[in-house]
């Protein structure tokens, strides 16, 4: 492995078992992402794109291949080595925002720090908070905000905790057209601050646009 | 339908909800089927004991010779019957003489209960069929003794010399009141008339026992009524003991009260359950509604699968239920006779009925709102069914909560009474919670990240964690409550009969015989209380008005009463209102009530009372109440009359005394020098009433555990609610990178607080609720750390296991599922 490449896939196939016998959802695909790279995958629904980025971000297990990330091989970890790899190299967007719902805004960007054990988890936050303005909103819980609100504590969430590696997902397909460009502007400030990689998964072809590369996907394999 | 709602119910069964709510109805009606068949068992051997105390089913009794006609009448019935005469006549052993209760009887005496005969007076009895033979007689212990009589030997009874062939131990017709309580011989009623005692100016009382069906004995009753003459009365059960029968309700109405909690606490669990089902199944019925199905059909199939699950519910139940009476039964060992009668079949009707009724209730609301989901639901997934009404969700469960009450308690008054006290109860329990709840969400932000979520988890589901900590609050508190009330009432009753204290109590001392027996006594090492006068009487008037027109009715009124004169009150007693009387009251028409008396019959200062006293009458005005301790174990007495008022009347003195027998021979001895005093042992007394309060308290505490068990379908209903949502959020802590410990830990956490303030609450309202029954009982109230911890940290066990152990399968859910 290269030394700024963060993540790289070598032959990554996912099969699951239907009912007419096996599926291969993603097959045989082989990327390499360096360091601060933008990334998106893009592809019509049902292309693999999201069981590609479950897969890379250790969410979901191979059936064949490996996928490395920040170094380790994921393959060779359980459940709980890849939440700790997760938790310190990892940071998500969703379409749906998933905040959890028990928590405040400010304790929902809490959480990556806390699950690193990071002292000062609160400051962090709360500034972090400031950055995407919503200073304001810091104790409601998220069914007190708006859907363009939470998809900005997702994103603080997503990037309080300097991530290696920021997996988007359909981050604007909740959003009407306006708010979504607003967080586009957002998303792409806050990772050209943070330096971070970032791996977008969209069939927004503007918003992949705005990456440095583009992949597409087409029946589980890269086109 | 019936086969769909069928495929239904098997294919429903592993999803948890419907396990849930059968689990709740199961615990539910084991609770109440448990209480129904003890209670059921228990009236019918009270029944059958009270038959005992008449020694038949009913019996006529007479001062003169029976009429044939009331034996023939009765043999047409079918009824059984024995003839039974007694009198009072001195017994004679060679130089020796006592008076005794002259009893003969037919060959049939006793129709109810047994005689028990041994060879030796104070000797182990055992049981003996029929009654002495022609030319025999069994006189009973004290008489035995008294006399120096001995099996074999001859005593004369009139003119008549009998055969000694048993010792009488007991019989079932002995009675209680003491001062009756006259040594008794039995001998055979064709010995009678040879006795020569029954003679014009002889005081006899004649008596028809009768036995068999109750039909029977009422046509009995209803021919004998126009016929009965002069003094002759039909006495059946119910006029014998009521006292026995009236306790046994109460009893058997407080432990249906106490089962009574834990049905109503599952029917929570039934309520949450039956709305996170419905919730499960919008989309479902709204696709059988596209592809054509009516509501009807939406509503039967539902509504037959939870039928399906009562039956199933209330035969599990029913089952467990009977569990539950045969270990209450070995709880009550000793309490309880051990040959009750079988249960009937009435408590498992009883728990179907409970079970549809807990269903209509709680969940066919939310099943109706089932129904009422738009088609357009399968287009847009927020169509959600008009919002439920509010009476058409609170008026089924309210009539189902008082009709499940009446059910049991088949009293409206008491019904009311008891769903209003427990509305009160549940409401301030609910409002402590949701205080309790808010206080921890508020606090969890100075908390570590697990422990932060679960007090998060815990305020969010408000209402969920507020109905747990109602549900296991209650239990526990009542149960601490118990475990208090039961040490506090153990512990007042040994304190209250210290070394020294009266053990004895020795009532008919004649007046003439006073001071010899207090010699008597002292001599053997025993120190004697007070010597109290003791005279019969009976209240006739209140104020001029005859006691049977007065207003409140009181069996204390009704019977003869025991009083007594003495110028000094002793520190056992204690003046509530008016005055104890001085040096110049003597000779007054003055009265002094007993707390108890008092409210009885509702009397004031000043009211005027007529005695009828040896025949005379005398009336006096209430000159004082006074609240007698009657576990001084002295000599004390309801009516107190001041001295110099009733010293004509012949009567007897009695005392208590601290005893220790040196030899079984003592006691013996005593009786022969005075033979007409009567002993009794208050040590066996007591020993009895602290093993009959130990037992009866394990019986209601093992009611109440149901209420623990109530308490936990409640959590498992709770968690099966909030499945989804904490799948949901299981997989997102595991997307950024949350291990399976902390999510554990998490989850732990979050029962653990449950559990605290559950405990919290149980402890501190049982610390409360002890000191105020003890206070109410006038118990000497001990607050106890071990019980408020014991309360504390056994609920956060509890509930945080339990609660870590039922959403462990949510915990497993794979982070991948987020992005689905």
């Amino acid at each position: 492995m290269t030394r700024d490449i963060v993540l790289e896939a070598e032959r990554a196939t996912r099969q699951v078992n239907s009912p007419d016998g096996p599926l291969t959802i993603v097959r045989d695909v082989s990327l390499a992402i360096r360091a601060r790279e933008s990334v998106a995958i893009v592809g019509p629904s049902g292309a693999g794109k999201s069981t590609l980025l479950a897969l890379l971000a250790g969410l979901d297990t191979l059936t064949s291949g490996r996928i490395w990330l920040a170094g380790e091989e994921l393959s060779a970890l359980d459940e709980d080595g890849r939440a700790r790899l997760r938790a310190a190299h990892v940071g998500f967007v969703f379409q749906s925002f998933h905040l959890v719902p028990a928590l405040t805004a400010l304790e929902n960007v809490m959480l990556p720090l806390e699950l690193r054990g990071q002292a000062d988890a609160r400051g962090r936050a709360a500034a972090m908070l400031e950055r995407v303005g919503l200073t304001a909103r810091a104790g409601h819980y998220p069914r007190q905000l708006s859907g363009g609100e939470q998809q900005r504590v997702a994103m603080a969430r997503a990037s309080v905790g300097e991530p290696s590696v920021l997996f988007a997902d359909e981050p604007t397909g909740n959003l009407d057209a306006a708010t979504g460009e607003r967080i586009i502007g957002l998303f792409f400030e806050l990772n050209a601050d943070a330096r971070t990689t970032l791996v977008l998964v969209t069939h927004d072809r503007a918003l992949a646009g705005r990456c440095g590369r583009v992949l597409s996907m087409d029946g589980g394999s890269l086109v | 339908m019936l086969a769909m709602a069928w495929r239904a119910l098997r294919r429903e069964w592993r999803s948890g909800e419907l396990a849930v709510l059968w689990l709740s109805l199961v615990v539910a009606i084991a609770a109440l089927t448990g209480v129904g068949f003890l209670v059921d068992r228990i009236g019918r051997a009270v029944q059958a004991q009270a038959s005992e105390v008449l020694a038949a089913d009913a019996r006529v009794e007479s001062p003169e010779a029976l009429a044939p006609q009331l034996q023939q009448q009765a043999r047409q019935l079918r009824l059984q019957t024995a003839r039974l005469a007694t009198m009072l006549s001195v017994v004679f052993n060679g130089d020796a003489s006592q008076l005794a209760e002259i009893r003969a009887a037919s060959a049939a005496y006793p129709l109810r209960g047994v005689l028990k005969t041994a060879a030796q007076p104070f000797g182990a009895g055992s049981v003996t069929h029929g009654i002495p033979p022609p030319g025999e007689c069994w006189p009973d212990s004290r008489l035995a003794a008294a006399l120096g009589a001995q099996v074999g030997g001859t005593l004369g009874v009139g003119a008549l010399q009998l055969r000694v062939g048993r010792i009488l131990i007991s019989r079932p017709d002995q009675g209680s009141a003491f001062v009756e309580f006259a040594p008794a011989l039995v001998l055979n009623d064709a010995d009678l008339a040879a006795t020569r005692l029954v003679q014009p100016a002889s005081r006899l009382q004649y008596a028809l026992l009768l036995a068999g069906d109750a039909r029977a004995l009422r046509d009995f009753h209803d021919w004998f009524e126009p016929r009965a003459r002069p003094g002759e009365r039909f006495a059946s059960v119910a006029d014998a003991s009521p006292q026995i029968g009236d306790a046994a309700r109460r009893a058997g109405q407080f432990l249906s009260l106490a089962g009574l909690v834990a049905v109503l606490l599952c029917a929570v669990a039934v309520a949450m359950s039956a709305r996170s089902y419905v919730a499960r199944h919008l989309d479902s019925v709204a696709l059988l509604k596209t592809l054509g199905a009516s509501r009807r059909f939406a509503l039967g199939v539902h509504v037959l699968q939870l039928l399906l699950l009562a039956v199933a519910a209330a035969l599990l139940g029913a089952v467990l239920g009977w569990l539950t009476q045969a270990w209450l039964l070995r709880a009550l060992a000793g309490l309880l006779r051990t040959d009750l009668p079988p249960a009937g079949w009435l408590p498992v009707l009883m728990g179907l009925v409970v079970a549809v009724a807990m269903l209509a209730g709680f969940a066919l609301p939310s099943l109706l709102q089932l129904t009422r989901v738009p088609a357009l639901r399968v287009l847009r997934r927020d169509a959600d069914p008009p919002p439920l009404r509010l009476w058409l969700a609170l008026l089924p469960a309210a009539l189902a909560i008082l009709g499940v009450i009446y059910a049991t308690l088949g009293q409206w008054t008491l019904s009311l009474w008891f769903a209003a006290g427990f509305t009160v109860a549940v409401a301030a329990l609910a409002l402590c919670g949701w205080l309790l709840v808010h206080l921890a969400g508020r606090a969890r932000r100075g908390a570590g990240l697990a422990l932060r979520h679960g007090l998060a988890n815990l305020a969010r589901r408000r209402g969920g964690s507020v109905a747990q900590i109602v549900a296991f609050g209650l239990g526990v508190l009542l149960l601490l409550v118990l475990a208090i009330l039961r040490r506090d009432l153990l512990q007042d009753w040994r304190t209250s009969l210290p070394a020294g204290a009266p053990n004895y109590f020795f009532v008919n001392i004649p007046t003439d015989a006073r001071d010899d027996f207090r010699a008597a006594l002292l001599a053997a090492g025993a120190r004697p209380e007070r010597f109290l006068p003791m005279v019969r009487g009976r209240l006739l008037a209140i104020n001029g008005v005859a006691i049977d027109k007065w207003p409140q009715r009181s069996r204390m009124a009704d019977r003869e009463q025991n009083l007594t004169w003495s110028a000094g009150l002793g520190d056992d007693n204690r003046i509530t209102a008016g005055r104890w009387w001085q040096r110049q009251d003597a000779g007054k028409p003055l009265v002094s009530l007993a707390s108890e008396f008092q409210e009885s019959l509702g009397l004031k200062l000043g009211d005027r009372l007529d005695f009828d006293i040896a025949g005379e009458r005398f009336e006096v005005s209430v000159a004082s109440f006074r609240k007698v301790r009657w576990d001084s174990f002295r000599p004390n007495f309801f009516i107190m009359f001041p001295p110099g008022l009733l010293e004509g009347a012949a009567g007897s003195y009695m005392t208590s005394a601290a005893y220790e027998p040196r030899s079984a021979g003592a006691l013996t001895g005593l009786v022969r020098r005075f033979p007409s005093v009567s002993i009794f042992n208050v040590g066996d007394l007591l020993a009895q009433v602290r093993s009959v309060i130990d037992k009866a308290v394990t019986a209601v505490q093992s009611v109440f555990a149901f209420t623990l068990l109530a308490g936990l379908t409640v959590l498992l209903a709770a968690v099966q609610a909030s499945r989804d949502e904490r799948r949901y959020e299981t997989a997102i802590l595991r997307v950024l990178g949350a291990g399976r410990s902390l999510l554990m830990r998490s989850a732990l956490a979050e029962f653990a607080a449950l559990g605290l303030l559950a405990g919290l609450l149980a402890a501190s309202g049982a610390a409360l609720g002890g000191w105020l029954l003890a206070r109410q009982l006038e118990l000497h109230y001990r607050s106890s750390l071990v019980y408020w911890l014991l309360g504390l940290l056994g609920t956060m066990l509890v509930v945080a296991v339990s609660g870590a152990v039922a959403t462990r399968p949510a915990l497993n859910q794979p982070p991948r599922t987020i992005l689905n």
